[in-house]
């Protein structure tokens, strides 16, 4: 067991440095400048720690929590679909592709735009700008891991005649398992990323609406904690992919 | 014996590789095989014998003739041939996700026999192919002739009445090759299936086969006879001759 930890310590040696240089840096600076541009690291502890320590707080960073995966469930739902359908009939390609390109190239802030005035409710309008944003990236990254699937392992399946739903569970769901982690590893973070921008339209709570507040009253220990949030709810959704990818790929050949 | 169980009519086979570009891979093929019969099909590289494998399987239509394999279409009677034709293909291609036993029982899961019952069924012919202690091992755990084994494992599961292999032996080396070879027409000749074996090499028709049927380019039957009975080295070697000069005498033919 404590193998293990030293361990893992032990290849997480390169971060541990570059992080703790980082908060070295950032300490020396504080004493440099003022406190209201770069606070010291005890500010910001206290900061974080009221942030998560506080019930009526942390309520503001689950509801952050919930629009993101609530609108990536909607997001993953949709691709899945077009990409499924994509993938059992290739003509629908011609007219659904230009359609996801054409939307990918539209920026994150003229959804905030388009939902602003499309949608009086600030629910709406945020659901809106992330599914937006997200929908292309599921449908393309699994477009692609369906187009991957090998031609020889179609035939091979075919051979023994499978029901179209047969030829889905057996094969096609099973390919496209890396497509689909790789996927959500990629939204998770720009998902999260564009709820920032959304929740500063008219939100009302959210970790958006937070930060918004910290940068009208210069709160910068604040607007740091709030951040820090984020970044620990963006860690343990990669870190949960990351167990998920293990277990689900176990199949594959282990690097040394 | 001599009930015809496949017939193959007068089959053309043209793909479109360019909106105006076309390549005719098949050509006039017309054969039978009878019911129990081990047919032997030799042919170059690239003379369209994957292609003839693939139609008998029914995963391409023809452009012209027909197949009849029981006296149905295998292309238009899809779901009818479910079970009763087996494949063995020229890779194991084995889904790397399912372990030996997964991957062997695939086919009968299909027609969802109870899992015990499936198990129990890919479990035997797993252990009559020597892949005993080997059935819980991913496709990368294992060697190139024992994932073939678990694809010959796997086509054998069904049951199927008509076995097709296409160049099933022909990326091993030549010691797996001819192991597996001897297992292969062990099994095809304990279980009387019928069987068609799609290869290059003309030394493992010899050997397998109870008919030879050589494809010029495009695919056409150049030759159809049975094999003889050899009694030495030396008149196998002048039969390989013979067919070589058959197969040797065709052009390539691009429409």
């Amino acid at each position: 067991m404590f193998g293990k930890i030293k361990n893992s310590i032990a290849s997480k040696k390169g971060g541990i440095i570059s992080i703790g240089v980082l908060l070295i840096v950032w300490e020396i600076s504080s004493h440099f400048v003022p406190s209201y541009l770069i606070p010291n690291l005890q500010a910001i502890l206290g900061a974080f720690l009221k942030v998560v320590l506080s019930w009526k707080l942390v309520q503001h960073a689950f509801i952050t929590v919930a629009r993101i995966l609530v609108a990536l469930g909607l997001a993953f739902l949709v691709g899945a679909l077009l990409s499924i359908f994509m993938g059992f009939f290739e003509e629908l390609e011609d007219y659904i592709l230009p359609v996801l390109h054409f939307v990918m190239g539209v920026p994150a802030l003229s959804w905030v735009v388009f939902s602003i005035i499309w949608f009086p409710k600030v629910e709406m309008r945020i659901l809106f700008i992330l599914v937006a944003c997200c929908t292309p990236n599921y449908t393309l990254e699994l477009h692609d891991g369906i187009k991957a699937i090998p031609k020889d392992l179609k035939e091979m399946l075919e051979s023994f005649r499978p029901s179209r739903m047969q030829l889905f569970t057996k094969l096609i769901l099973p390919s496209i398992i890396p497509a689909i982690l790789t996927a959500w590893k990629i939204n998770v973070g720009y998902a999260t990323r564009v709820a920032m921008v959304a929740e500063l339209v008219g939100a009302t709570a959210g970790v958006g609406f937070q930060l918004l507040s910290a940068q009208e009253l210069f709160d910068m220990p604040g607007a740091i904690a709030w951040t820090l949030v984020l970044v620990t709810f963006l860690l343990l959704s990669q870190f949960i992919l990351g167990k998920t990818e293990s277990k689900l790929l176990s199949y594959r050949p282990k690097m040394n | 014996m001599n009930e015809k169980i496949i017939e193959v009519e007068n089959v053309r086979k043209v793909f479109r590789i360019h909106r105006d570009m076309e390549i005719t891979v098949v050509d006039g093929l017309s054969f039978d095989v009878s019911l129990g019969e081990v047919i032997c099909i030799v042919g170059k590289t690239g003379c369209g014998k994957s292609t003839c494998f693939n139609l008998l399987l029914g995963l391409e239509p023809v452009t012209a003739g027909r197949i009849r394999i029981e006296g149905k279409d295998p292309y238009a009677d899809f779901k009818y041939f479910r079970t009763k034709i087996g494949a063995v293909f020229q890779t194991d291609r084995l889904l790397p996700w399912r372990n030996a036993l997964e991957n062997a029982v695939i086919g009968l899961e299909l027609v969802e026999e109870s899992q015990t019952a499936r198990e129990e069924t890919a479990l035997k012919w797993l252990h009559r192919l020597g892949l005993e202690g080997f059935e819980k091992a991913y496709p990368y755990q294992l060697s190139g002739g024992m994932r073939q084994r678990v694809g010959m494992a796997r086509a054998f599961t069904v049951n199927p009445d008509i076995l097709l292999a296409d160049e099933a032996f022909g990326h091993l080396d030549q010691v797996t090759s001819i192991q597996l070879r001897k297992i292969f027409l062990k099994l095809i000749k304990e279980t009387g299936k019928t069987c068609l074996v799609v290869t290059h090499n003309i030394r493992e028709a010899i050997e397998i086969g109870q008919r030879m049927i050589v494809l010029g380019k495009p695919c056409r039957v150049l030759l159809d006879e049975e094999i003889p009975t050899f009694s030495s080295e030396v008149q196998k070697s002048d039969y390989e001759e013979r067919i070589l000069s058959v197969i040797g005498k065709n052009e390539i033919y691009v429409s």
